[in-house]
């Protein structure tokens, strides 16, 4: 841990106290919660009035019910973090239940991730993992402390086992239960420090395979409740037509056919659309198909193109006129590159992508004068606070946001579009909650995409092949910008989530990295891995290509850029044992790629043919090395890596989205291609911690190194041919077998 | 007024003919495990079982079903015991969890008919569901292991 815990205590109630340290909360209660806490699996307080002031609360029964507050989209958050705090006071994690946080950024804000309620960035278990566990910790010394007054002996002949604590002289042992009954709070409360957490050789849970994810019982028999399932007494159903462009709105509404539909209740004029609000879903649908509206035509946005944006990018990176702002600078990087027997020149690009998630935008809300209460499969409890304030000019302490499970989230769910929208027509609506469900037509040419973007590099080699400077120019929009004002402003105009992953821990001695902001109009946004999904493609294909300008071994390249670093030196060593990289295979290449994005050590070999008749790339195998650092969840951290790797490997084939004067062409799963199951690699993952290193991100940090790994693979297979576009379309593919290169 | 039967209930249901089974079995019922993911045919995610059969309910009609059986995840079996909900758990299979239950009832549909598929077979019936999360893996590791276990 970081930094030294001193916590403040005070007591709430006679039976609760809470724990504050550095502005943040420790809050443990005994008793039950106001309302029945409802599994780690339906949404809290559907009704309303859910909510509960403690991270941990002990039953009479026994029963420990601890709060998630990270958003659980799949990354299996809503196990991670109670484990962490189950493990130090040593709950029988047969009887913990878990119910998700309420909105209350003051209690359950991430202390390492702006203090708020916002699930992004693999900044989960990092941000919340010191806090956990003192609390874990915590609670066990009240729990010590009490029972050491109900049996008479001093805390020093006590210890505790699974849901119990235990006096060994005597035989005798108190359960959590009959402690949270009849113990005494103790007074003065038992302070906690880093020194009382449990050594690792001491751990029950942490690390250990048996421990299975919580929410998935629930989604193999149907009782999951995502954000689309919530049910409210009286609930109305709400669409909303969307303008096709960005920026537009509605000049003239004709609403004469779609008031005919049986069931249709309202039709609202928003500044974006017209949102519809009726009794059933297909009411709206239909209302939604026959209103007739006019648009106007004034938005920017109708000049953005994607395809000539995209060359226009390529160039800008490529002028030496044009400046942006230094992003990481060490060396000087141009007089090295001025100076080098031999500069690799090259750019690598990439495409809008866009989130998918299988679960479609949506939300429900419920307006009654200056209160909000929103039922929404959110990222960011918080942020949705504000939005929704926003929209009917109340204050965020007036909004309650009851987050519910998110089928997908990648980054899109903590927008405030889909808020917006529900609480847009919740208030036409007043007095009845609504439903705002979006199509997936919608919700793809309506996404916020991972931005168009080209990268130019330069790396400077001496006459050896040794890499003396390293230039990377990265040209796209802004998602900070627009997203997080204040973070983009107090940078000097740098976008961190833009160029994020393009400061790596290779050893070079001068390194440039600079941010060419372009500012063309189309909204952008947070997408799986953000940033690092292409800075890394470009780096790791580059060192690719310095290897085969030297004619060395690339993986033997990067163990030598990384000679310092035993943790990156161990994952690509041990994942080229597991991929017997050294082998050659018939028709088939390896390619390697690694990545310490999210604070995880990440090496990837891809195998992978090609027909070179139609271009067509066959992902075959993914062999994954990884180093979390701490592998709290062994088995769920192989999954998150399958879950990287397939995507990654999807992404780099397939994915793309064009936008032609402002309009998607894409709509829905028949033009917008996803992975499936018969283009899915096998995936054989290791995940190899380093005990009493920092705790490691695991949400992204298996995407980055696929991409990459499969473009090396076919440099490989076909001596040299490189990919330097995503996705690697046929067309493409083909393209470069016929010799056309990124290279001007 | 349309009849029909679901998961071994009658029911009579208060919608325009043309209107999705989806939309019926998820709002009108209110059984929610039958998820929404594109409303063409083209993820799976909405994957019921029609006498027996796996249908596509967000491009079925209510009047399409008048007289039938309809099978959701909620009817699959009782207290999750399908062999298949076992193994899920066992392979720990869902991410996000959205696209499973459409999963499950079309590898279902597999095993009723091809109680020991091939890993081909799998793949070939199982390609029309989208997992955006990517647990395909899992997922066919799950389904050798409910026929291996049955």
């Amino acid at each position: 841990m970081a930094t030294t815990f001193q916590p403040r205590i005070r007591a709430l109630s006679r039976r609760g106290f809470l724990v504050t340290a550095g502005g943040l909360g420790i809050a443990v209660a005994y008793g039950s919660l106001s309302q029945p806490a409802v599994g780690a699996t339906t949404v809290p307080g559907a009704e309303g009035g859910f909510r509960p002031n403690a991270w941990v609360t002990i039953a009479d029964d026994g029963t420990v019910t601890i709060i998630s507050p990270a958003v659980e989209m799949g990354q299996g958050i809503m196990t991670t973090l109670p484990l962490l705090v189950a493990e130090e006071m040593d709950a029988d994690w047969d009887r913990v239940r878990i119910v998700q946080a309420p909105s209350d950024a003051k209690t359950y804000g991430n202390p390492g991730f702006y203090g708020i309620q916002l699930t992004g960035g693999s900044e989960s278990t990092r941000g919340y993992h010191a806090l956990l566990r003192l609390t874990g910790a915590q609670t066990r010394m009240v729990l010590l402390a009490a029972a050491a007054g109900m049996l008479r002996v001093p805390v020093s002949e006590l210890s505790t086992e699974p849901g119990r604590v235990v006096h060994p002289a005597s035989g005798r042992a108190l359960d959590y239960g009959g402690i949270a009954a009849n113990g005494p709070l103790p007074e003065p409360l038992p302070q906690v420090g880093e020194a009382d957490l449990k050594p690792s050789d001491r751990w029950r849970y942490i690390g250990k395979r048996t421990i299975r994810r919580v929410d998935v019982p629930s989604k193999v028999d149907g009782t999951a409740v995502f954000g689309i399932d919530v049910q409210l007494p009286g609930m109305l159903h709400g669409a909303v037509l969307r303008a096709p462009v960005q920026g537009e709105r509605p000049d003239a509404i004709d609403d004469t056919k779609a008031r005919t539909v049986p069931g249709v209740t309202h039709i609202v004029p928003l500044s974006y659309g017209v949102g519809i609000i009726g009794e059933t879903v297909e009411a709206t649908k239909r209302a939604k198909e026959l209103l007739d509206v006019e648009w106007s035509t004034g938005s920017r946005v109708r000049d953005y193109d994607s395809r000539h944006l995209l060359e226009a990018y390529r160039a800008i990176g490529r002028d030496p006129g044009r400046r942006g702002v230094p992003a990481h600078v060490t060396g000087d990087a141009q007089a090295a590159i001025l100076g080098a027997a031999t500069v690799i020149d090259v750019d690598y690009m990439s495409d809008h992508v866009s989130h998918a998630a299988m679960e479609p935008m949506n939300a429900t809300a419920l307006v009654i004068g200056d209160r909000i209460e929103i039922w929404a499969p959110t990222q960011g409890p918080t942020g949705t606070q504000r939005f929704a304030a926003e929209v009917i000019g109340t204050t965020p302490d007036k909004v309650k946001v009851n987050t519910t499970l998110l089928g997908g989230g990648f980054g899109r769910k903590a927008e405030k579009d889909f808020i917006v929208d529900a609480v847009s027509l919740a208030k036409a609506a007043e007095g009845r909650p609504v439903k705002v469900v979006w199509s997936r037509e919608d919700d793809i040419r309506h996404d916020k995409f991972r931005p168009l973007e080209a990268q130019h590099i330069q790396v400077g080699l001496d006459a050896d092949g040794r890499i003396l400077g390293w230039r990377h120019r990265i040209v796209a929009d802004s998602v900070f910008a627009r997203t997080m004002p204040e973070l983009f402003d107090g940078k000097g105009g740098h976008d961190d989530v833009v160029t994020e992953g393009a400061h790596f821990n290779y050893a070079v001695p001068a390194h440039h990295v600079e941010y060419l902001r372009q500012e063309s109009g189309l909204d952008i946004g947070f997408w799986f891995a953000v940033g690092v999904g292409y800075t890394r493609f470009a780096i790791e294909c580059v060192v690719d290509e310095i290897a085969a300008a030297r004619g060395v071994d690339p993986m033997a390249l990067r163990l030598e850029l990384l000679r310092d670093q035993p943790r990156a030196r161990a994952v690509i060593e041990t994942v080229a044992r597991m991929a017997d990289w050294d082998r050659e295979r018939e028709d088939r290449g390896l390619g390697l790629a690694y990545s310490d994005a999210f604070g995880s050590h990440c090496a990837q070999v891809a195998e992978v043919s090609l027909d070179r008749e139609t271009g067509r790339i066959r992902v075959h195998k993914v062999w994954c090395a990884i180093d979390p650092g701490v592998a709290i969840q062994p088995l769920h951290i192989e999954a998150m890596m399958i879950v990287g790797i397939t995507n990654g490997t999807g992404h780099a084939l397939f994915e793309r989205i064009n936008v032609v004067d402002g309009e998607v062409e894409e709509s829905n799963f028949d033009t917008y291609r996803v992975i499936r199951m018969s283009e899915a690699p096998e995936i054989e993952v290791a995940v190899v911690p380093t005990p009493g290193s920092p705790v490691g991100g695991i949400g992204q940090a298996g995407l980055p190194p696929t991409g990459p790994a499969i473009a090396n693979a076919i440099a490989r297979l076909t001596g040299g041919v490189r990919l330097r576009h995503f996705p690697f379309l046929p067309e493409r593919v083909l393209a470069a077998l016929d010799g056309w290169t990124a290279q001007p | 007024m349309t009849a029909f039967n679901i998961n071994g209930r009658a029911v009579d249901i208060a919608a325009g003919p043309e209107t999705p089974l989806l939309w019926v079995i998820r709002e009108h019922l209110k059984l929610t495990g039958t998820k929404y993911g594109c409303g063409i045919a083209r993820c799976g995610a909405c994957t019921v079982h029609v006498d027996g059969e796996p249908f596509r309910s967000c491009v079925t009609w209510l009047e399409d079903v008048e007289g039938r059986a309809v099978t959701t995840i909620e009817g699959l079996s009782p207290n999750a015991g399908h062999p298949l909900q076992k193994a899920w758990i066992a392979e720990q299979v869902p991410q996000c969890g959205y696209c499973q239950s459409g999963q499950i009832m079309q590898a279902a549909a597999l095993l009723e008919r091809t109680p020991v598929p091939t890993r081909e077979q799998i793949i070939t019936h199982m390609d029309g569901n989208i997992c955006r999360c990517g647990t395909y893996v899992r997922i066919i590791a799950a389904i050798e292991r409910a026929s291996r276990e049955g």
